[in-house]
């Protein structure tokens, strides 16, 4: 049913129709509205779950990593300051390959504070074995819920996953969103079945230590069934596309693709921006496309590096930067690229909330098309 | 043996690790003197002394001598052990 | 009732003989029984219970990071109430994880008041990082981060008072126990682990490597704390105490003199003012639990 709703409260209702049994969140802008509103179905019984108000985002993740080890299917969500107080739960969960689903409104991370827009928070976390998906507008990141606790809860993926989407531009947005039915969801989404939990009738020991003669080799593992995830990632997006219409089997995305000269590869709902200079510059004569990336991690370097066969020029926009070297999209494009003697550009964008307008990704692409790239965009040089 | 996921194990291997090896002294329990109060058996930081006769499972027993230390009625002697 | 004879903590494990938090392990899951889960938090028990594939503990156990164990505990005791199940569930964590790195997490989930029991295994000190001070190192103990000097007696600060803390969270039962009660120590247990909302039991469990003593005097060295003052074993239900261990007290001394950490005290020269100073903790301890049994006099 086509719905006309803010972005949050969409969220919030696809993370309802997956039923989650537990939900430990803490308030931090921009998330405050999902768990709110997640708080007041729990309170008029629309959804059957705990809500711990945990005192911070550390013991959120780390509650929620206790009800998933004990069989319940969990959320949360954060952003920015809140996922980085994270940051030793999200290696353990990971490492303890538990399935627990978190969404992160991305948002800058300070010093100095930012409430505002950029995605350093979850990049930040690329290396801790999450899987990472990336929303362009609200209805994809509703439907990204559904397909993460699938992939996640898959028994050869066993990994958690953060669904992203760019706080207030999509958390705080009216747009038009296609919500599930219950009957729908748990068509598509069964009831959680972890095959080992704490049980008192089948004692396990979860994270144990590991010596250095088994150490390497669990990380080996997590690793495998990061990578591997690709083709659950595959299978769950193509099904809900048969099922729903909307299909997701990708894990990367063309737009005007097929002749273009110069390419942009971007993350998130910059995308749509992009999508409308296209068009205008398409209307210009020029051969320019999008690339987007849905999934960053596992990172799809097969896939992009296919779909970005026929590019002279490839601008990364990042919405993030690795201090004291590039952007982080651009890293993971150049090294999928590699080899292949195609220029790849990267471009520091967004940051903090800077409105990334039209004329901006003109000049990306008149920058790209001069091979000059590795530089931010939109500086005020008069305050410099 | 597959490594099992995300670390985890069932009860049972921890028993593979024999720690009697440890041992520079060794308590010996004289069943004559013994009263059956089950004091070593209750504090011993092992639990590797069976009920009953009151023995320790030498395989286990660290030697520490808390047992003979405890023990109400000194029916336990620390013995230096011969290797 | 507890089933003493239950053995729920495997033979195998790597504590130090004599160790007094392997033996509160066995205890605690005597008294908790097979019905429980358990959550550690890192450290020495952590460690020599758990290395990969050999754990020690044949009940449900989790453990995550140092600090999070009673918000792991929380999410744990959610999952079981949302799922219908009655396990109970146990933290057992040190005291440089509950006193210190761990504080925040415990103050949530007794605010919140989740059912469950704490359990802090008190050996006053990092012991497996290699024996740092903690919140809960007593007062002049030298450990290699308040090592005794010509400028220092060791730790400059008395122990923190966890108990009232959490009694002050409102949890309906607190208690203190020691390794050299088994008997008390397990109907401690029992009472917190049956008690419905979060329960708090703190036990004395004397640290043969990281005080400096031989493993077969870690029950002799726990009583002494008792005798002295220098450890007090109290139940408090709902904020009050109820029950206090009583003793005909000794000196300070006794308990000190047996010990490395408190070795500055007595050499090379005798601490006169500090040993007066650690007496008069005791005596506080005495005065405010009313500890000390009165001899009538002949």
């Amino acid at each position: 049913m086509l719905e006309i709703t803010e972005g949050s409260m969409a969220v919030a209702d696809a993370v309802r129709l997956c039923r989650p049994q537990v939900v430990a969140a803490y308030p931090i802008t921009p998330q405050t509205h999902i768990v709110e509103a997640l708080a007041e179905m729990v309170a008029n019984g629309k959804l059957d779950a705990d809500y711990i108000t945990v005192e911070s985002e550390f013991s959120a993740l780390s509650a929620c990593l206790g009800a998933s080890a004990a069989g319940s299917r969990t959320y949360s969500a954060t952003t920015s300051q809140g996922l980085a107080l994270m940051f030793e739960v999200c290696f353990n969960v990971a490492g303890m390959r538990l399935p627990i689903i978190m969404t992160i409104a991305n948002r800058a991370l300070g010093a100095p504070l930012s409430i505002w827009n950029d995605q350093q928070d979850s990049i930040s976390l690329r290396d801790s074995g999450w899987l990472q998906f990336y929303a362009e507008d609200n209805q994809e990141a509703t439907d990204l819920h559904y397909i993460a606790y699938r992939v996640a809860e898959n028994p050869a993926v066993q990994l958690p996953a953060f669904v992203c989407f760019d706080g207030f531009i999509l958390s705080h947005t009216y747009e038009p969103v296609d919500m599930l039915s219950q009957a729908d969801a748990d068509r598509y989404l069964p009831k959680y079945a972890p095959t080992e939990r704490l049980d008192a009738a089948d004692p396990i020991s979860f994270g144990m230590y590991a010596t250095p003669e088994y150490y390497l080799e669990f990380r080996y593992e997590t690793d495998k069934a990061l990578k591997e995830a690709k083709s659950a990632i595959h299978a769950a997006g193509k099904e809900f596309g048969e099922m729903f219409g909307r299909d997701y089997s990708a894990m990367v995305e063309g737009y005007q693709l097929e002749d273009a000269e110069t390419v942009i590869v971007a993350m998130g709902s910059i995308c749509g921006t992009v999508k409308d200079t296209i068009d205008e510059l398409r209307k210009e004569g020029k051969k320019v496309g999008l690339l987007k990336i849905r999934v960053f991690r596992p990172f799809p370097s097969e896939d992009l590096a296919k779909a970005l066969k026929g590019a002279k020029h490839v601008a990364v926009l990042d919405k993030n930067i690795s201090l004291g070297a590039k952007g982080a999209v651009a890293l993971e494009v150049k090294d999928a690229l590699y080899g292949s003697g195609i220029p790849v550009y990267d471009y520091i964008i967004g940051l903090g909330g800077r409105d990334v307008q039209k004329k901006d990704i003109r000049e990306v692409v008149a920058l790209a098309e001069k091979g000059k790239g590795d530089q931010f965009i939109g500086l005020r040089k008069e305050v410099l | 043996m597959a490594l099992a996921v995300g670390c985890r194990a069932r009860p049972g291997k921890g028993r593979d690790n024999k720690t009697g090896s440890w041992r520079v002294f060794k308590p010996i329990f004289d069943h004559e003197q013994c009263s059956k109060c089950g004091t070593c058996q209750t504090i011993c930081p092992e639990g590797c002394i069976t009920e009953g006769f009151f023995d320790p499972d030498y395989a286990y027993c660290k030697g520490c001598g808390l047992c003979a230390e405890e023990c109400p009625k000194d029916a336990i002697a620390m013995k230096q052990e011969e290797k | 009732m507890a089933d003493k004879t239950c053995e729920l903590f495997d033979c195998g494990h790597r504590a130090c003989g004599g160790c007094g938090a392997a033996l509160a392990a066995r205890l605690m899951l005597k008294a908790a029984g097979t019905n429980s889960i358990v959550v550690s938090s890192t450290g020495c028990m952590e460690v020599f219970s758990t290395p990969y594939p050999e754990t020690a503990w044949k009940v449900p156990w989790i453990h995550s990071l140092f600090e999070n164990a009673s918000a792991v505990a929380s999410g744990i005791e959610s999952s079981l109430k949302k799922q219908g199940r009655k396990e109970k569930v146990i933290v057992i964590a040190g005291d440089g994880a509950t006193f210190d790195i761990g504080m925040l997490c415990i103050s949530g989930a007794f605010e919140r008041g989740h059912d469950i029991t704490y359990i802090c295994y008190d050996n006053e000190a990092y012991m497996n990082t290699g024996i740092q001070r903690s919140g809960a190192t007593p007062y002049d103990a030298s450990t290699t981060t308040s090592p005794a000097g010509s400028q220092s007696f060791g730790n400059k600060r008395p122990k923190k008072d966890m108990p009232r803390i959490l009694a002050a969270h409102g949890a309906p039962y607190v208690a203190t126990a020691s390794i050299a009660y088994p008997n008390d120590l397990i109907q401690k247990i029992e009472k917190a682990v049956n008690t419905v909302g979060p329960t708090y039991v703190q036990i004395h469990a004397p640290c043969c490597t990281g005080w400096g003593f031989e493993g077969d005097q870690t029950m002799a060295i726990a009583k002494l704390a008792i005798e002295t003052g220098l450890w007090v074993n109290y139940e408090m239900v709902d904020g009050t105490v109820t029950k206090v261990k009583k003793v005909v007290r000794k000196p300070v001394e006794e308990y000190l003199k047996t010990q490395k950490r408190f070795r500055h005290l007595f050499k090379p020269k005798r601490q006169d003012a500090e040993l007066a100073a650690i007496q008069a903790i005791a005596d506080k301890n005495a005065e405010k639990f009313g500890i000390d049994i009165k001899l009538k006099k002949e």
